[in-house]
């Protein structure tokens, strides 16, 4: 018979917020709601073992009161039911299969105090008084308490699934594939989830007519998840045609792409190739030197279509995938990051197409499943982004970063012929099958009702273990090389593992968390926080012991063969066999139709635009408006719930300044091991998704531009700044789509170059369309820096009335794509471009900083010079004066105010020196555009004055309210 | 020779690293040790005079922030850990750590009561009077407190503490809650509140937010037992060893000022 356990705090706190959100669903009845945690136990262990449970582990002695429900009836003690009328019941479980970590540590507990061993399960009873109705019930369960794609409810009582579940396994089919006509191929490829294209499928075809025989599952499987766009990038590798038009349609030039990663991304790393570069494309992650002793690794992916749909749980494994790149470097993990874009928070409920979570219930999802897993992994989340734009409605984008260190030269990468294949970590179940082509699909309002298995919970303790362990395999040289297990999960892994080899395995040997998989699902799963070692039979006795300390689970599944098959078995039987020259190389190369039009010559903006748009608007509040846009505003509310401070090695943290809590350009971290010596490194980020709309190259050019501004604005020396590219695009088969992609790929290239910024790794995310309408395409550049003196490094907040600020860089009448624009509703203007030798104003502006003549520093970016200074005012709760005056020479100084304040240029940077050390910090930007702007003053008030008279003019107290939301 | 201090690692502790860090500049020679080299008998515990339970997750903290860690410690260490600490050893617990030392009932310690009953060790779970419990706010937070040390604490030892420590807090469940009002009166009375939640002038929080980053009560941010010997805090003064490390850019305010003490009372 079935224990269930209900436990309530007496001090309830969560079910307010539910309150709230229920409101801002139209569900205005909820008077009161509680939230009671529910434990099941699969068999009855006796009345005295469930209480000892209750009492010493389930309900805290101080805060809860439990009581234990039976089928018979309820037992003491009787609850102490605080509201009397009308009381609903929701319950939420999880469905069967989803990695359930306190139902996993109650089993291990019963254990502890002896008593015995079944199956557990957990779920979440919310009891809400006042007058409901069902639908109305049902509306708060699907809307705000239980996401369907991972968990199930029920109006009362819910019958939870225990962890197994039966399903016929081991069957492993035939699929006939040589009698297909196309129509029948495409049909296969859509039902099985494959992603191939016809070309594709026809090759199989013809493989397997040469073979004289049909595919099993399992090797059409293997071909699909290894040829999937997640795992060779066939869209970045493609031939494209390409067609650059002019405004007017006539052709500008047209020419064929050897491939957009050949041809711009690694060209420019080619072209730039530092001394101090280690590895860049080959592998997880890129890497670059950071001592004479480390190494640094960075790596960025995306986890866009699982955050979707499931917002915790897809965020949640997109930081532990990210991670798992990192160890598969070698490296230990020691900082992350992550840029979010979410559609608007206020989007009213009755506007939202049918399948999409609100943009709320995504990022508050979202947020959580970083902070879960960063938190719980001992690592800092350190630097990172988050926009808002209708464009992200039906697609949020989440990119999670992860940086590690490892000692250099200590990362093996060629598996020996005779080595086992071994795998450490979780264990596999049918989660997070088909991810990989599923990553490949677009999305509509049906996907999460049938790519639910894509979607998994992550479970982070367990990837700790596997962090500790292949620090402590790899200290002792125990293998010869190492992979993560992600999209494609074994397949891919052990398939690349093996390319120059060949592969035997048997997946009988693999721990499985419940029977009853097929062979192809255990095979392609992509169950979380697994890694694969090739590792010497000799060496394995040690891994062993090492694995059994950390608790991390082991199974040797099979080993390296040399004879170049990939040979998969089941209990002995074969149940794939490939060649790996087939499964690497069969692949066609796709040719794909590329076309961009350039927009239309920018407009200027109308003048006294402002005053046209917003009637008795002042520039007052146009600046705290700007301050108050959600994607300015401070995100301290979010990013105070990641730990930013473990390892003890942040020293510029996200908030700086005599407040704790002013905006940093981006963050320095001093690894941990390393304090015998000055040197640290930065992380930044630049990204702009609103000049992608008018200029996808110039998009590329500013973010590069960005990244890099910010981590020279900390203290980088940006001859030592590394970059990585993710994009994230719509549907590539669209030539205009991929027209877009292709000028941005060519804003890379040019901008790496003007930089000498090699790009070390990068990833693209594609197909992410909504219903068939594209989001904006989007590029985020992550850049990893060294800063040679952790001591010298500068943060934002002004620093001393009376020391000088200078703004270094030209203005140009850039506004396209501005947050200005955003706000006024503007299309016109033009983008911003690549400013004048850039690379030697950062040198300087870097040799400045050595010399310790720079007392704050901050870049300008959205929003312009005014967002800037007011941003410095905040951190450093000090004012200042800008005189525009001094920015042009011209009479027409009232014209210009508008681009003056609010154009985004690239390469400016605003600078706070002291008073004495103006000549000798003036003297190192010799040839460059550096001009006086204005002073820091005691007095807590921002004014920007233009020929004597103040045009902005507001308390430093007005300012940190826009921007905090107060 | 410099002390020796057992950092104890479970699988999800996070923060074993910093702290060796810092008992290492406070001159000792601490040994992260994995809890399953503690079981199996390849370390002892009588072997160091100082034990430290560091921050992190410990088993993801699944049933509660610090339950099952507490649980392993009752069942597996029960004996050990009292005979060592009634040898009068030092034990610190970190964040985490404290949370498994509150939840085990070591700390302020309830064995007393235990045995008066007659029940078994174990029972020490359920029959402690205090508790950590969700952030008032009902978020997991990282932010920078002030600490001030209790002159009037138990642990003696932490009066060569002049300062105020300024370091960070970074979890969900700091909030220091009691059973009733006479459980509170008693920690105050016997001098087991070790520290508290000040402003930055050092005056007392006053239970305001973010002063006291999590609302417990009184202020609370650390306690200790009876004898003065056991040691648990939610913030992390191993995160502040450095001058580098505060992010005012000021000199002073170090937590480690708390290691230094520890060690020179070895």
């Amino acid at each position: 018979m079935t224990v269930r356990v209900e436990v309530r705090s007496i001090h309830p706190t969560a079910g307010q917020h539910i309150v709230r959100e229920a409101a801002k669903l139209g569900v205005y009845g909820v008077k009161r709601c509680e939230v009671v945690r529910l434990y099941f136990l699969e068999r009855d262990p006796g009345d005295e073992a469930v209480e000892r449970l209750c009492r010493l582990l389930l309900a805290d002695p101080v805060t809860d009161v439990w009581r234990i429900v039976r089928e018979a009836g309820v037992v003491a003690p009787k609850p102490p039911m605080l509201g009397t009328q009308a009381l609903h019941v929701i319950e939420v479980a999880f469905r069967p299969g989803v990695t359930d970590v306190p139902a996993r540590e109650l089993r291990r507990s019963m254990a502890e105090i002896g008593l015995p061993d079944c199956e557990t399960a957990t779920g979440v009873r919310y009891e809400l008084e006042g007058e409901l109705t069902e639908a109305e019930l049902r509306r708060l369960a699907q809307l705000l308490l239980c996401n369907e794609t991972v968990q199930h409810f029920a109006l009362g009582e819910i019958a939870v699934h225990f962890g197994h579940e039966t399903m016929a396994g081991e069957r492993v089919e035939i699929i006939p594939v040589r009698d297909l006509d196309d129509a029948a191929l495409q049909a296969l490829s859509k039902a099985r989830l494959l992603s191939l294209d016809l070309d594709e499928m026809r090759v199989i075809q013809r493989h397997y007519m040469e073979l004289g025989r049909d595919p099993t599952d399992v090797e059409l499987e293997t071909l699909a998840q290894t040829w999937s766009e997640h795992c060779v990038h066939k869209t970045f590798k493609a031939r494209v045609e390409f067609i650059h038009r002019n405004a007017d349609g006539s052709v500008r030039s047209q020419e064929t792409i050897d491939g957009l990663i050949h041809r711009y991304l690694r060209a420019a790393t080619d072209a730039v190739r530092p001394e101090w570069l280690r590895s860049a494309f080959v592998d997880n992650a890129g890497i670059i030197a950071f001592d004479d002793q480390y190494d640094l690794a960075f790596k960025v992916e995306t986890h866009n279509h699982p955050s979707a749909l499931e917002p915790f749980g897809g965020a949640n494994t997109g930081v532990g995938g990210v991670v798992r790149d990192i160890i598969g470097v070698s490296a230990r993990p020691i900082a992350t990051t992550n840029v979010l874009c979410f559609g608007p928070q206020d989007f009213p409920y009755g506007q939202l197409p049918e399948g999409v979570l609100h943009p709320a219930r995504i990022a508050e999802g979202v947020i959580a499943g970083i902070g879960d897993y960063g938190n719980k992994l001992g690592l800092p989340t350190v630097n990172g982004a988050i926009l808002y734009d209708e464009g992200y409605l039906g697609n949020p984008l989440v990119f999670c970063g992860c940086a590690g260190l490892l000692p250099h030269g200590k990362h093996p990468t060629r598996a020996q012929k005779g080595d086992l294949i071994v795998v450490i970590g979780g264990r596999t179940g049918r989660d997070g099958i088909h991810g990989a082509t599923f990553s490949s699909t677009e999305l509509t309002h049906e996907t999460g009702e049938i790519a639910g298995s894509a979607v998994q919970i992550g479970d982070p303790i367990t990837e700790k273990g596997l962090i500790e362990l292949v620090e402590a395999a790899r200290e002792r040289g125990l293998y010869n090389a190492i992979t993560d297990c992600g999209a494609g999960g074994f397949s891919s892994a052990i398939g690349e593992m093996g390319e120059a080899l060949g592969i035997d395995v048997d997946l009988c040997n693999a721990p499985l968390k419940y029977p009853g998989l097929a062979p192809w699902e255990i095979w392609i799963s992509e169950a979380q926080e697994r890694m694969v070692l090739a590792v010497p039979p000799e060496k394995l006795p040690k891994l062993q012991q090492l694995a059994e300390l950390w608790e991390v689970e082991l199974s040797v599944l099979g080993r390296f063969t040399g004879d170049g098959d990939l040979v998969v078995r089941f209990n002995d039987r074969v149940v794939a066999q490939l060649s790996m020259h087939f499964l690497h190389h069969g692949l066609p190369r796709r040719t794909l139709r590329a076309e961009y039009q350039e927009p239309p010559p920018a407009q200027p903006l109308p003048e006294a635009g402002v005053e046209l748009k917003f009637p008795g608007m002042d520039l007052n509040d146009v600046l705290l408006a700007m301050l108050g846009h959600p994607s300015i505003a401070s995100k301290e509310h979010v990013v105070r719930t990641y730990d930013h401070e473990v390892r003890g090695g942040t020293i510029v943290r996200p908030f700086v300044g005599p407040a704790l809590d002013g905006p940093a350009d981006a963050a320095v971290l001093k690894p941990l091991g390393t304090w015998q010596h000055d040197q640290a490194f930065v992380l930044s980020n630049g990204i702009n998704p609103l000049i992608g709309r008018i200029d996808p190259y110039a998009m590329a050019i500013s973010a590069v531009d960005e990244a890099v501004r910010n981590a020279v604005a900390v203290g980088a020396d940006p001859d030592r700044i590394a970059i990585l590219d993710n994009f994230c695009w719509g549907n590539p088969t669209y030539p205009d789509r991929l027209g877009a992609l292709v000028r941005a790929c060519q804003g890379c290239y040019d901008a790496a170059l003007a930089y000498r910024t090699p790009f070390i790794s990068g990833k693209d995310s594609l197909y992410n369309e909504f219903n068939g309408k594209p989001i904006p395409g989007t590029l985020l550049i992550s850049a990893i820096g060294i800063a040679p003196d952790v001591r010298a490094c500068v943060t934002s907040a002004l620093k001393t009335p009376g020391n000088r600020l200078y703004l270094l860089g030209e203005t140009k009448v850039e506004l396209g794509g501005s947050l200005l624009n955003a706000l006024l509703g503007e299309q016109s203007g033009a983008p911003p471009s690549m400013p004048q030798k850039p690379l030697e104003r950062y040198r300087a502006l870097h040799r400045a900083m050595r010399n310790g003549l720079v007392r704050a520093c901050h870049d300008l970016s959205e929003g312009g010079l005014a967002v800037a200074v007011a941003e410095m005012c905040i951190a450093g709760r000090l004012g200042a004066v800008i005189h525009l005056d001094a920015l042009i020479e011209s009479a027409d100084v009232e014209s210009l105010i508008i681009p003056l304040l609010f154009s985004e240029s690239n390469g400016r940077l605003l600078v706070e020196v002291a008073e004495t050390d103006a000549v000798t910090f003036e003297a190192f930007f010799a040839g460059q555009t550096l001009t006086r702007v204005g002073v820091v003053v005691e007095e807590p008030r921002l004014s920007v004055v233009v020929n004597g008279a103040a045009i902005i003019d507001l308390q430093v107290e007005q300012l940190v309210k826009a921007w905090k939301g107060q | 020779m410099k002390p020796s201090i057992l950092i104890l690692h479970a699988s999800g502790v996070n923060r074993d690293a910093e702290a060796a860090h810092a008992c290492e500049l406070a001159g000792g020679a601490p040994e992260i040790v994995h809890i399953n080299q503690l079981r199996c008998g390849e370390r002892k515990l009588t072997d160091y005079p100082m034990l430290l339970l560091p921050g992190g997750f410990s088993y993801g903290d699944a049933l509660g922030a610090g339950v099952r860690l507490a649980l392993d410690l009752q069942v597996y260490f029960h004996d050990q850990l009292h005979d060592f600490i009634d040898r009068g050893r030092l034990v610190l617990g970190i964040c985490n750590g404290f949370q498994a030392l509150v939840k085990a009932g070591v700390l302020p310690g309830v064995r007393a009561d235990r045995s008066a009953a007659g029940l078994r060790p174990i029972e020490e779970m359920a029959l402690r009077r205090v508790t950590l419990t969700e952030n008032a706010s009902g978020r997991f937070e990282c932010r920078w407190v002030h600490l001030a040390v209790n002159r009037r604490a138990k642990a003696s030892f932490l009066r060569a503490i002049e300062d105020l420590i300024f370091c960070p807090v970074a979890h969900g469940e700091g909030n220091f809650q009691v059973k009733d009002a006479e459980m509170l009166a008693e920690i105050e009375q016997e001098g087991l509140v070790t520290f508290r939640y000040v402003d930055a002038e050092g005056r007392p929080a006053n239970g305001v937010y973010p002063l006291n980053p999590n609302g417990s009560v009184a202020d609370i941010a650390g306690i200790c037992n009876r004898r003065g010997n056991v040691v648990g805090l939610m913030p992390h003064p191993e995160d502040h060893i450095l001058p580098i490390q505060n992010p005012l850019g000021r000199a002073g305010q170090l937590g480690l000022t708390i290691f230094r003490a520890m060690v020179a009372a070895l």
